[in-house]
């Protein structure tokens, strides 16, 4: 670290109080170098993958991805959804009768699920289920010198192993938050029209009333920019496993994918307000 | 010579401020099997890796058939490196593909070949390296041999012109380390590629090797024949070959050629000029043909059993003995006279024909020696010499009385 303008004298002392000073803004400064050089690289990692997605021989990986990440994730989804719908229609069932507004609660149910809490929490659930184990299954690859083997057989590790998964994603994301939001209103009509007593037709009209397309267009949109998000990020952690500087091995795979869940959900906590904000202007 | 097919000039390669190759000079001829030899460490594998592309050099240039591949044009390079394998160390086998999805993969991505002409060529490649009852298992249920034959197979299915093996022989025992490089031998005759190979093994690898190339201090202070790295006058020879050699071979157990060298020296150089001593040469004819018939691991068993017969017999009487080439033994008996000699190799005789053949089978296949067979004879033959005439002209004589001690059964291969 450079310390004065190289011509001044300073004592040992002067330097320690200037370094101890200075210290916490280098080390700020340089998470968020190293911060921005990351998602510099996430964004052409991503475009790199994106380029080699119509490749003729993808369209069987990309199935085989939509089977792993998608269809074998609808079970704990629906399982979440479930009681996600079902805490919320008894939650606000009870705030709402004390206004004597219990008939919007369809209403209340099916705007949170469809315009955040489908988006966010399936994105969240897949992160944990497929995302993590896309960056460890990805960083194993790359310790075990598979992906160098790949492009020993000029088999471009991008095209194979990246951009299957990242489309499977973009694909999957919307399908999931739409069964997700499904059977979260399915959980809110069994609080409180099954448990509560609310009248059924007074439930579901007040989701017919309120619900419009443009909800529906936006809670999609939402999930596939967390699928875009989720997908690099997982893949991007596991691909450069080997480049981490706090560890090697599997110790390094372990973090890797610690990161992956880490970085994902806090990116779609984050997005999910920017995203929102953009498509209410 | 021709040109080189890979050559290195002054390639420097450095991982941050550590230099591991420093002006690299090598040359690699077609059809050849070149070895690269060097302590762990030492960048033999940096090297190798920038054969394929996987590193590139700081500085210096690498010529592929006299063509810098940095003036290559993108499709030149890509033709160029869709013509070389690389077998990992690791092996690099996809855990969970099946032996069979491993060794497709290459023709299922680059190839626009049918599912029927792509499960020909595997199946080919399959049976040619031994694999039938494996194709469909995972690598993890493998023992390591079939894991380097699955490496092995999936190297070739391209029908590679150059194919690199990294350390191929890692984490081996002796037996399986002269089967896997007796292998590639018998591959690179078979579909003549160009083989570079990264070894430890010495001095097992000067068997199938045409090339050593010496890696010694961040550069290649080496490259010729086997026998001319013998005359090499170098730190390297002191250092590294020595240290890797040992005093006596891992599969055999008999002196390296380089300690039979000083032994005999030290023996016979204090006797008179009118003294006599004897050579025996033994023979396991045609290597090839065996490992094709029968299998490495009988080859290798085979050579091993010769080792410890040949080491129990011989000896005890002052005898000391080496593996000369891949097939040839040579023992000298310095105090015994023709007869003595021949009263001795007529026990070894005995014991092996009785308890050496049989253990071959018996540590191979756990099972008795099958009916069917094809045989193959081991000879053996004696020499009287003086010490003052030239080792090898009293081998070359030991060689033309050669006789059949012994036959090697097996059971032919449908």
């Amino acid at each position: 670290m450079s310390f004065g303008d190289g011509k001044t004298n300073y004592s040992d002392g002067e330097r320690s109080l200037y370094l101890s000073l200075t210290k916490p803004f280098a080390v700020i400064g340089q998470n968020v170098i190293n911060g921005i050089n990351s998602m510099g690289a996430a964004t052409i990692f991503l475009v790199m993958a994106m380029l080699k997605t119509f490749h003729p021989k993808q369209f069987s990986k990309v199935i085989q991805q939509i089977y792993y990440i998608g269809a074998r994730s609808t079970t704990i989804i629906m399982l979440v959804s479930l009681f996600t719908g079902m805490v919320l229609g008894l939650q606000s069932y009870h705030a709402l009768v004390q206004f004597g507004a219990q008939g919007s609660l369809g209403t209340l149910v099916s705007l949170s699920l469809i315009r955040e809490l489908g988006p966010v929490l399936t994105a969240i659930m897949i992160t944990a289920r497929a995302g993590s184990a896309i960056t460890a299954e990805i960083g194993v690859q790359r310790i075990s010198e598979q992906i160098d083997a790949l492009e020993t057989m000029r088999i471009d590790p991008f095209r194979y192993l990246v951009t299957p998964r990242i489309t499977a994603a973009i694909i999957s994301f919307p399908l999931l938050t739409t069964v997700f939001d499904l059977i979260g209103i399915i959980g809110g009509y069994v609080s409180s029209v099954v448990l509560m007593g609310l009248n059924a037709g007074v439930y579901s009209h007040s989701i017919q009333s309120y619900v419009d397309m443009e909800d529906l267009t936006n809670g999609f949109v939402k999930s596939v920019v967390f699928a875009i998000i989720v997908a690099t990020v997982c893949c991007y952690q596991g691909y450069f496993v080997h480049m981490r500087e706090d560890s090697k091995g599997a110790k390094a795979v372990g973090l890797a994918t610690t990161s992956a869940v880490v970085i994902s959900c806090v990116l779609i906590l984050v997005s999910d307000y920017v995203v929102t904000s953009l498509l209410m202007v | 010579m021709n040109t080189p097919l890979i050559e290195f000039k002054n390639i420097t390669k450095r991982f941050g401020e550590q230099t591991v190759l420093d002006r690299v000079n090598l040359k690699i001829y077609e059809g050849e099997v070149t070895t690269i030899i060097g302590l762990s460490g030492s960048g033999k594998s940096v090297l190798l890796k920038h054969i394929i592309g996987l590193l590139k050099p700081d500085e210096g240039t690498i010529l592929l058939r006299g063509q810098p591949i940095n003036e290559m044009k993108r499709s030149e390079l890509a033709d160029a490196m869709s013509k070389i394998s690389y077998m990992f160390q690791s092996n690099a086998l996809f855990g969970s593909m099946t032996v069979y999805e491993n060794i497709a993969l290459p023709l299922q991505e680059n190839t626009n070949m049918s599912k029927s002409e792509i499960n020909k060529r595997v199946m080919a490649r399959i049976e040619q390296t031994e694999l039938t009852e494996a194709a469909h298992k995972y690598p993890s249920e493998l023992s390591g041999g079939m894991q380097k034959r699955a490496a092995l197979a999936r190297a070739l299915i391209t029908d590679p012109h150059i194919v690199l093996f990294d350390e191929p022989t890692t984490g081996q025992d002796p037996v399986r380390k002269n089967a896997i490089l007796s292998m590639i031998a018998q591959y690179q005759k078979k579909f003549n590629f160009t083989a570079v190979m990264v070894s430890h093994e010495i001095p097992d690898v000067y068997f199938i090797s045409n090339r050593i190339l010496a890696l010694y201090d961040k550069t290649i202070v080496f490259q010729g024949t086997p026998e001319e790295l013998g005359n090499f006058d170098h730190p390297f020879n002191d250092e590294v070959i020595r240290s890797l050699e040992g005093l006596q071979k891992e599969l055999t157990g008999l002196y390296s050629r380089r300690q039979f060298k000083v032994l005999h020296h030290a023996q016979l150089q204090s006797r008179k000029s009118d003294e006599r001593y004897c050579i025996v040469v033994f023979d396991l004819s045609d290597m090839n043909s065996i490992v094709s018939h029968i299998g490495y691991d009988v080859a290798q068993e085979t050579i091993h059993a010769m080792g410890k017969y040949i080491d129990k017999h011989f000896d005890a009487i002052g005898g000391f003995s080496t593996r000369r080439k891949i097939n040839e033994f040579v023992t000298v008996l310095p105090f015994a006279n023709l007869d003595e000699a021949e009263s001795i190799l007529k026990d070894f005789i005995e014991d092996f024909q009785e308890g050496g053949i049989s253990e071959i089978w018996h540590k191979v296949r756990n099972d008795a020696p099958p009916e069917k067979c094809v045989d193959f004879p081991i000879k053996a033959g004696i020499a009287e010499g003086k010490p003052t005439t030239e080792i090898d002209s009293v081998i070359k004589l030991a060689k033309s009385h050669q006789k059949e001690i012994g036959r090697l059964r097996c059971a032919v291969k449908e």
